[in-house]
């Protein structure tokens, strides 16, 4: 034996025996980083193993040079081949109005192809400019309890949704606690940030991660995705990163027993912006929203306990 | 004598004969950058073989479920049908953590290996005619494998892919006039919907693959018969092609290479951990884990997110956000010129001819000068697309650390693209040393006591050799 052919021989070996070892640590119920080892040397060794054999012990295959057969296509041939694929075609175009019918037919079954793609989900219609806020939803933390304003300490943040909606992608705020005198608040949105408690979409502006980073000493609302950062004190505005639309707000309230209602939905279409971001919530939806929101509010007031 | 049975059985019904001795006579050049679409070819494989395992155990459902499984911090929390089944894949079936990070690796060095395949074609010239179907449908298989690479690290339904399902949504719903349909169509509904998983499922385990794997054959077929680029050396010529013979050496030779890639991932898989789904937790749509990004072949594209100023603007109307542009018309743009190479440098270039010869990136300095900027450009974009990592790790500001980064993208560009032309150029013209030409050189002394040089040119033939 030479000593290539030693080397392919253990490396065999080795192969053989770890596939053993591999059937053992198996049957005693597997460890992840033993099976990953031996799969390694049960295949490396057939690899290394062939490299080897194939490397030093084919000395005698040398390399050799073959001609690639394949140059300029002679014209006679283009010319046969052209004429073979317009023969067919001339001979389907002398029916003219036949062939036009299928091509009519072949378009139409396109058409006709494309209405399943509709059942793929709900035409969007006007659910991107509205949430699940109503006027009066009350607000809930992430186990469903209502959020009172004794629970916020200056400074601390809660993620809230409207009662009912827990979890809810679109509707999630965050409700932050601040010192009141320091927010930069316009009239009608401070009226919705009763002591200090102030509310903004969790959804980020840019990209729609949720934004999990609160820095407190800025009083700063910070995306974990894309770093754009917002402005709590001056109405959540965009002052770092890809982000160009401040937070929308929600408005709040609070009851005489302490908890914290909504005042309306947000103060604009949450999330990122989308083509027809800009149009108004048009005023006939907004009544249909509000004759909706005035009954669900009624159940949801029955439905609160006294 | 079976085998010669075998033959004659073949002959008889498909004229098999010839088709074999011809096909397995075919020579392969030698060069260890041709291996890099091996590496490829192989990580496809194993691919499938342990995706067809994980699939075997995957729920695609979101409905939720309570976790009782043996993972303990996670243990009586709503989650997910999907993220338990991952979890139980992990932690309960036998063999089954291995396989599931080794599919992960394998995931990682199938697009490391296209992308080092495509960068070795690019700097040697070798998507020219009468490869440039070849190029096509590799620019075809990084976009299939990004593609793949999307909905499978989508499908463990937890915290870091949902977030990354939450990006997509925004993203589609950028696009003018029919963002917000597009979005509603694929996710069943608003965001989340409840109709994703499964069609991430169908896409990731059927359609995609199906779609790769149809390239990859087209892909093989034509480099078959096209024969393989070689580069210059004494006695090849552009008509012919040196190189082993398919049966057996070759063969034994990429077999080998094919179980030394298994090997190797499995390894990987085995020892080094790769998306803990566990330590992510289950997705809920209010949270967002801290730092985040995606896998590396997609950070590019997190980082034009990232350094993209935040410019939003309205056109008759028509919102373009700040995702329109960086997440759609740059990389369509990006991959259009990727994919559209070969033919935009053969119009500038007006050259038509057939090349057979892999060029050396020296022979090439405006190509090798752009591919390099290219390069320098998404080196940057990747950097961006774990901006805050890094600033944590360099200790500095991320916004400081970010405009470092967008004076980068246009600077490092630049500045690579033109060291590299004037390198390549003046290696180009440089008279060739006696590296590139190996003669002889004797010192002989002569009668009256001094010493002559005796210089013996290089024996082989001048025309062949490297420019």
């Amino acid at each position: 034996m030479t000593r290539p052919d030693r080397v392919v021989a253990a490396a065999f070996v080795v192969s053989i025996v770890s596939a053993f070892g591999l059937f053992l640590v198996y049957l005693r119920g597997g460890q992840t980083q033993i099976e990953g080892a031996l799969l390694f040397l049960t295949l490396g060794g057939i690899g290394a193993g062939l490299l080897v054999w194939a490397k030093k012990l084919m000395p005698h295959i040398v390399e050799e040079t073959r001609s690639r057969h394949h140059g300029p296509v002679p014209e006679a041939d283009k010319e046969t081949a052209t004429e073979t694929v317009m023969g067919g075609v001339e001979e389907l175009q002398r029916r003219t109005f036949l062939s036009r019918l299928l091509v009519g037919a072949a378009g139409a079954l396109g058409l006709a192809a494309l209405f399943p793609l509709r059942s793929l989900g709900e035409a969007p219609g006007d659910s991107p400019f509205f949430t699940k806020w109503k006027t009066g939803s009350k607000l809930v933390d992430v186990n469903g309890d209502a959020v009172t304003s004794d629970m916020l300490t200056v400074d601390s943040f809660t993620t809230v949704f409207p009662e009912g909606a827990v979890g809810s992608a679109d509707s999630q705020a965050v409700l932050i606690r601040v010192q009141s005198d320091l927010l930069q608040l316009a009239a009608d949105r401070a009226a919705g940030a009763p002591e200090g408690l102030v509310c903004y979409s969790k959804v980020c502006t840019h990209a729609g991660c949720p934004l999990s980073l609160y820095l407190a000493e800025d009083h700063e609302l910070r995306c974990p995705c894309h770093q754009s950062t917002f402005d709590v004190l001056d109405g959540a505005r965009p002052v770092y990163g890809p982000a160009s639309r401040p937070l929308p707000q929600l408005l709040i309230e609070i009851d005489d027993d302490g908890t914290l209602r909504a005042m309306g939905d947000f103060t604009e279409p949450i999330g990122p912006s989308f083509w027809n971001i800009s149009e108004e919530r048009s005023s006939s939806e907004a009544i249909a929203r509000s004759d909706e929101r005035s009954s669900s509010e009624a159940i949801a007031l029955s439905e609160e306990p006294s | 004598m079976m085998v010669r049975r075998a033959i004659e059985g073949l002959d008889e019904r498909l004229d098999g004969s010839s088709f074999v001795a011809r096909n397995l006579k075919k020579v392969f050049p030698d060069h260890w950058s041709f291996m890099l679409g091996e590496l490829a070819l192989y990580s496809f494989v194993l691919l499938i073989l342990t995706g067809t395992f994980l699939a075997f155990f995957y729920v695609a459902s979101p409905e939720l479920t309570v976790y009782q499984g043996p993972y303990e911090p996670l243990q009586g929390r709503s989650v997910s049908l999907a993220y338990d089944s991952v979890l139980r894949l992990s932690f309960e079936v036998r063999a089954g953590l291995v396989m599931r990070q080794t599919h992960h690796w394998s995931a990682l060095v199938f697009m490391a290996s296209i992308v080092a395949h495509m960068i070795r074609v690019f700097f040697t010239g070798a998507f020219r005619k009468p490869r440039e179907l070849s190029w096509l449908i590799g620019v075809g298989l990084v976009v299939a494998g990004i593609m793949a690479g999307f909905t499978g690290y989508s499908l463990p339904d937890d915290l870091l892919s949902g977030v990354g399902l939450r990006i997509a949504y925004s993203i589609a719903q950028s696009i003018p006039f029919v963002g917000s349909w597009l979005a509603n169509m694929f996710f069943g509904g608003e965001f989340p919907g409840t109709a994703l998983l499964p069609r991430l499922f169908t896409l990731h385990i059927f359609v995609i693959p199906l779609v790769i794997l149809g390239m990859i054959s087209v892909h093989l077929g034509v480099v078959w018969h096209q024969t393989h680029t070689q580069f210059k050396a004494p006695g090849r010529t552009n008509e012919t092609v040196t190189g082993t013979p398919v049966w057996p050496k070759f063969a034994v030779k990429s077999v080998g290479l094919a179980f030394v890639t298994f090997a190797i991932l499995t390894l990987l898989g085995g020892l080094f951990q790769i998306n803990p789904v566990w330590f992510y937790g289950p997705y809920v749509p209010y949270s967002g884990p801290s730092p985040s990004q995606p896998d590396w072949y997609a950070g590019w594209l997190e980082g034009l997110l990232r350094l993209w100023p935040n410019w939003e603007f309205t056109v008759f109307g028509v919102t373009i956000g700040e995702l329109f542009l960086p997440a759609i018309v740059v990389p369509g743009i990006l991959f259009t010129l990727l994919a559209t190479w070969p033919f935009l440098e053969a119009r500038f270039s007006k050259d038509r001819e057939w090349h057979n010869f892999a060029q050396h990136p020296r022979e090439a300095p405006l190509r090798t000068a752009l591919g390099a900027s290219a390069i320098a450009l998404m080196v940057v974009l990747f950097l961006a697309g774990s901006n805050d990592v890094l600033a944590k790790y360099l200790q500095i500001e991320v916004d400081t650390f970010n405009s470092v980064l967008k004076v980068s993208a246009f600077l490092l560009p630049v500045i690579a693209g033109m060291i590299t032309f004037v390198v390549c150029r003046d290696l180009r013209d440089r008279p060739r040393g006696p590296v590139d030409r190996p003669g002889t050189m004797t010192v002989r002394r002569t009668e009256d006591g001094g010493f002559e040089e005796v210089h013996e040119p290089a024996t082989h033939d001048e025309a062949a050799a490297p420019r």
